[in-house]
C-alpha cells in the first residue's frame, strides 16, 4: 500500500485519541509501518484535539502536513473546517454532523458557523465529503460512546482494507461487554448506514 | 514481538529491562507517563518526589546505594533539580543513573522553550537523543551502561514528539527484567564527598571522563552514517531527524543518537565527504556552534527556526531556500478562519472555578502559579497578572509586599495549588514568614496534581504504587510554619471564599493563608450532586452566570424586557457544584425538578 497519511480531529472527550491508536494499529495489523502522534496537555480540557496517523513501507515524520493528509477523520462538524486545509487537494473528508459548541460560541460573542459555510469550506479543498451521523446511530446502538466507532466503519470503507481486520483491533481495545456494540457500530458505518 | 508503544511506554518498559530498582518524579508534560507506566510494576519502587530535586537526589541515593536509577522530569523540572545534576556529574554514580530531560518545543505545556541539551554540556555528562519509541528502549539499556562505563549520570532528551508519539517497536518476549543485586557502596569520601579540596580533586576527572566519551562516541553504533547523494550532509538528531529524512530524501545524514560530547573525527569525516554540511535540530544552534567551532562551514539557524517545534512544512520551507527539490507548498484555502477558537477552560464542577469568580469581582492583583488555575489568566477571568513557574506566586508576594507596592488600591493576592506547594511554595513561605511579610496566600487544595492527570501527592495520603501513607496536613504545616491567620474554606461555597478573601485582605501586618478546599471533579471523592437547570421564568438575562466559565453554562433564547440571551444549562455537562447557583442574583438556578 502506498504512504496514507490520515488526521483524526474533535474535542477533547470525544476518543479522539483511542480512535487514531486503532488506525495506528490497523496499519500495523497490515504489515506497514505506523506512527501516531497528538499533543497531550491543555487539550484535554474542553479544547481542539487533533491526531496525526501515517501508514507506510517506512514511516518517519510522525505527523503529516497541510496539503497532504489523504483522509481527514471530523468528529465534529466545525471542527472538519478548521482542519480541512491539511487534507491533500481532492482527498477523503469524513464529517461527524455532531455539533460541540465552544465557549467562545456559547457564552461569548463568537458564533458557530452555519452548515452552508463548513460545506464551503471544504467544497474549496475536495469534493470528496462524506458525512455520518456518529452520535444518532450510536444513541440509536443505545451507547452514546459508540460514536467513534461508527466513524472508523465510515473511515473503514474509503479504505481497501479487510474489515475483520478493523474488527480484530477494535474488538481488543474494547472491554468484553461491549465488543459485540462495537462490532455493530462499525459495520453501521462501513455499510454507511 | 511488535508493539505500538508511545516513547514514554517505551523508556518505562526499557527501564525495566535494564533492571532499574528504584524511579522517582514529579508529574510534568510530556514526561508524566513515564513514572505512571512504571507504578504496577512489582520488582522496583517508582515514586512522586514533592519536586525534581528532591525526585534526582533520592535517586543519586539509590544509585549510591547499589542500585540502577532513573529520575524523569520535564525540561523545566532540570533547571528546579540541575544543582543535584551538578554535583553528580562530579560524584559519578555506584549503580547506573539515568535522568529522563523531556523538552517541549512548541511550550505546549509548558512556561517557556529550553534546549536541555545545553544541561549536558553544562554540566559535563552525556546526552543521549532517542528519535522514536524503538530509540527510546534502546538507549535507556545504552544509557545505563554508559552510566557503569564512565561513572557518570546520563541524560536521555527526549521532546514532546518523541515522548508521546506512539510509533512500532520491537518488544522482547521475555520481560527479561531479572533482579540486580546491589552493588556494594564503598566509602570513599574523595568521589562521593564534595567538599571543595575533594571537587577540586574531581574536576580533572571529570574532563578526562568528557574526553574519553567523546572518543567513545566517535564508533558507537547510534551515532550513524547513512550515506546518499553527498551534495547535503545533514547532521540532526530526535524528531528533527525524522522530518529532515523525508525532506532530505536521498541525501546523506549523520544521525547522532549522542548529542553530547560529540564525535569530531567522526563529524570531520562525514563533513570532508559531502558538498555542504546543513544541521537540523530542534530549538537552539547545539550542534551548529559546536561544529562551526571545530572550524568546519556549515548551516542551520538561518533555514531553520530557532523557536517553536519542528514540522514537516517548517522542514521543508528551509530545504526548499537551500535549493532541496521539494516540491510547491500545497497552499489550501484555509477553513479555520470560519471557526471560532476552543480555549481550554475549567472542567464543570471545577473546585477552582468560585476562587478566580470571587479573585475578579474583589479586582485584586494576583500573582499566579503552575497547574489548572493557570487558566485564571484566561477569560472570562482574567485575573491572574503574573505567571512564571512552581512556587513562584509566594515570592512575588512577598517582593511586591516589601517593596510597598501591595497597596489598599491595588491588593495582591498568591494562589497556589495543594502539589505546586509542597513542590516549591514551602520554602517561599518560610521566606514570607521569616521576613516579617503581609501577603494574603491562598492554596487551592484539590487533593491531586490536576493538570498532568490526577496524580498523588504528599497530602493526598495515597503513593504512586498505589500504598496508602501519611497524609501530610496543609493547615498543620502552614501553622507550624509560623503563619498565625489560617482560613479553611470550602471551594465550592463562593460567597464563602469571597467572604474569607476580605476578611484575610483586612489583616495587613502579617501574612495571612486562605486554604481553598475542594476535590478534582476527576476524583472519586467528588461528592455526588444533582444536576441543575434554569428557570426560564426567573432569568432574565443578566448574564452573570456566564462569567463563571462553565462550559455547560450556555446562550439561550432572548428576555423579552432585557433583550439578552437568558442561560440555559447543558444537563449533560453539568455536574451540580452550584456555584453558578450561588452568583445567580435572581434565584433563577436550581436543582432539575424531575
Amino acid at each position: 500500500m502506498m504512504k496514507t497519511d490520515f488526521l483524526l480531529a474533535g474535542v477533547g472527550g470525544q476518543g479522539v485519541l483511542t480512535a487514531s491508536d486503532i488506525v495506528a494499529e490497523v496499519g500495523m495489523a497490515m504489515g506497514l509501518d505506523a506512527k501516531k502522534s497528538e499533543i497531550h496537555g491543555f487539550s484535554q480540557r474542553g479544547g481542539v484535539v487533533e491526531s496525526h496517523v501515517r501508514w507506510g513501507e517506512r514511516v518517519a515524520a510522525p505527523m503529516g502536513e497541510k496539503g497532504r493528509i489523504d483522509y481527514l477523520l471530523a468528529f465534529e462538524l466545525m471542527e472538519s473546517a478548521r482542519w480541512i486545509e491539511f487534507l491533500k487537494p481532492g482527498g477523503v473528508v469524513i464529517v461527524n454532523r455532531q455539533k460541540i459548541l465552544p465557549m467562545s460560541a456559547t457564552v461569548g460573542d463568537a458564533v458557530y458557523p452555519t452548515e452552508e459555510t463548513i460545506e464551503s469550506a471544504l467544497r474549496a479543498v475536495t469534493d470528496k465529503i462524506v458525512y455520518v451521523d456518529g452520535l444518532e446511530i450510536a444513541k440509536g446502538l443505545g451507547n452514546k460512546n459508540l460514536a467513534n466507532t461508527v466513524l472508523l466503519g465510515a473511515l473503514a470503507r474509503e479504505l481497501d482494507v479487510d474489515p475483520e481486520l478493523w474488527l480484530d483491533v477494535i474488538v481488543k481495545r474494547v472491554p468484553q461487554k461491549y465488543v459485540e456494540q462495537n462490532k455493530q457500530a462499525f459495520w453501521k458505518g462501513r455499510m454507511g448506514e | 514481538m511488535k508493539k505500538l508503544l508511545s516513547g514514554n511506554e517505551a523508556i518505562a518498559l526499557g527501564a525495566r529491562l535494564a533492571g532499574v530498582k528504584y524511579a522517582s518524579a514529579y508529574p510534568g508534560t510530556p514526561s508524566t507517563e513515564i513514572l505512571e507506566n512504571l507504578a504496577t510494576a512489582t520488582e522496583m519502587r517508582a515514586e512522586w518526589a514533592p519536586n525534581e530535586k528532591v525526585a534526582l537526589d533520592s535517586v543519586a541515593g539509590a544509585s549510591y546505594g547499589g542500585a540502577r536509577a532513573l529520575a524523569s522530569m520535564k525540561h523545566v523540572g532540570l533547571n528546579v533539580a540541575s544543582e543535584s545534576l551538578f554535583y553528580l556529574a562530579y560524584t559519578g554514580v555506584n549503580a547506573g543513573l539515568v535522568i529522563i530531560s523531556a523538552d517541549d518545543p512548541g511550550a505546549w505545556s509548558s512556561q517557556n522553550e529550553q534546549d536541555n541539551r545545553h544541561y549536558a554540556r553544562f554540566a559535563k555528562v552525556p546526552c543521549l537523543e532517542p528519535a522514536d519509541s524503538q530509540e527510546c528502549l534502546d538507549f535507556i539499556a545504552l544509557a545505563f551502561d554508559l552510566s557503569e562505563q564512565f561513572d557518570t549520570p546520563v541524560i536521555v532528551r527526549t521532546t514532546t514528539r518523541v515522548n508521546h508519539s506512539k510509533s512500532v517497536v520491537n518488544v522482547p518476549e521475555s520481560n527479561g527484567h531479572e533482579p540486580r543485586p546491589l552493588k556494594p557502596f564503598v566509602r570513599n569520601t574523595a568521589k562521593y564527598a564534595m567538599i571543595p579540596a575533594n571537587a577540586r580533586r574531581r574536576h580533572p576527572e571529570v574532563e578526562q571522563r568528557t574526553k574519553q566519551l567523546a572518543e567513545w562516541a566517535e564508533t558507537a553504533s547510534v551515532n550513524r552514517i547513512e550515506w546518499g547523494d553527498k551534495k547535503f550532509g545533514v547532521v540532526t538528531s530526535s524528531a528533527a531527524y525524522q522530518y529532515a529524512r523525508e525532506v532530505f530524501d536521498g541525501y546523506s545524514f549523520l544521525k547522532l543518537g549522542m548529542s553530547y560530547p560529540l564525535p569530531e573525527k567522526l563529524i570531520r569525516n562525514f563533513a570532508a565527504q559531502v558538498e555542504k554540511v546543513v544541521v537540523v535540530e530542534e530549538l537552539d544552534p547545539f550542534f551548529e556552534h559546536e561544529i562551526r567551532a571545530m572550524g568546519i562551514p556549515v548551516v542551520g539557524k538561518e533555514f531553520f527556526p530557532v523557536t517553536n517545534e519542528f514540522t514537516l512544512a517548517v522542514v521543508r520551507d528551509g530545504a526548499r531556500k537551500l535549493g532541496v527539490k521539494v516540491g510547491d507548498a500545497v497552499q489550501n484555502p484555509s477553513g479555520a478562519a470560519a471557526v471560532p477558537a476552543r480555549p481550554p477552560a475549567l472542567c464543570p464542577g471545577c473546585p477552582h472555578r468560585s476562587t478566580f469568580y470571587a479573585l475578579r469581582k474583589l479586582r485584586l492583583r494576583v500573582a499566579g502559579d503552575i497547574g489548572c488555575y493557570a487558566m485564571g489568566a484566561l477569560p472570562p477571568f482574567n485575573v491572574i497578572d503574573t505567571l512564571g513557574c512552581m512556587g513562584a506566586s509566594f515570592g512575588v508576594a512577598q517582593g511586591v509586599t516589601a517593596v510597598g507596592a501591595n497597596t489598599d488600591k491595588e491588593r495582591w493576592v498568591a494562589v497556589i495549588g495543594d502539589s505546586t506547594f509542597f513542590h516549591a511554595g514551602l520554602p517561599a513561605l518560610a521566606n514570607i514568614v521569616y521576613n516579617k511579610g503581609a501577603s494574603t496566600l491562598m492554596i487551592l487544595d484539590n487533593d491531586t496534581t490536576a493538570m498532568t492527570g490526577q496524580q498523588d501527592n504528599p497530602s493526598t495520603g495515597v503513593t504512586l504504587q498505589g500504598e496508602k501513607t501519611q497524609k501530610i496536613d496543609i493547615e498543620a504545616v502552614v501553622r507550624g510554619m509560623g503563619v498565625q491567620d489560617i482560613f479553611v474554606v470550602n471551594a465550592f461555597d463562593e460567597h464563602e471564599v469571597e467572604k474569607t478573601l476580605k476578611k484575610a485582605l483586612a489583616i495587613k501586618d502579617r501574612p495571612t493563608v486562605i486554604i481553598s478546599r475542594g476535590p478534582c471533579v476527576f476524583l472519586d471523592q467528588y461528592p455526588q450532586k444533582f444536576v441543575y437547570e434554569v428557570s426560564s421564568a426567573k432569568c432574565n438575562g443578566c448574564s452573570i452566570c456566564f462569567k463563571v466559565g462553565c462550559p455547560a453554562i450556555f446562550k439561550g433564547e432572548l428576555d423579552t424586557t432585557t433583550k439578552q440571551p437568558k442561560a440555559v444549562i447543558d444537563p449533560l455537562l453539568c455536574i451540580g457544584c452550584d456555584v453558578c447557583a450561588q452568583v445567580c442574583p435572581h434565584d433563577a438556578i436550581g436543582k432539575i425538578s424531575n
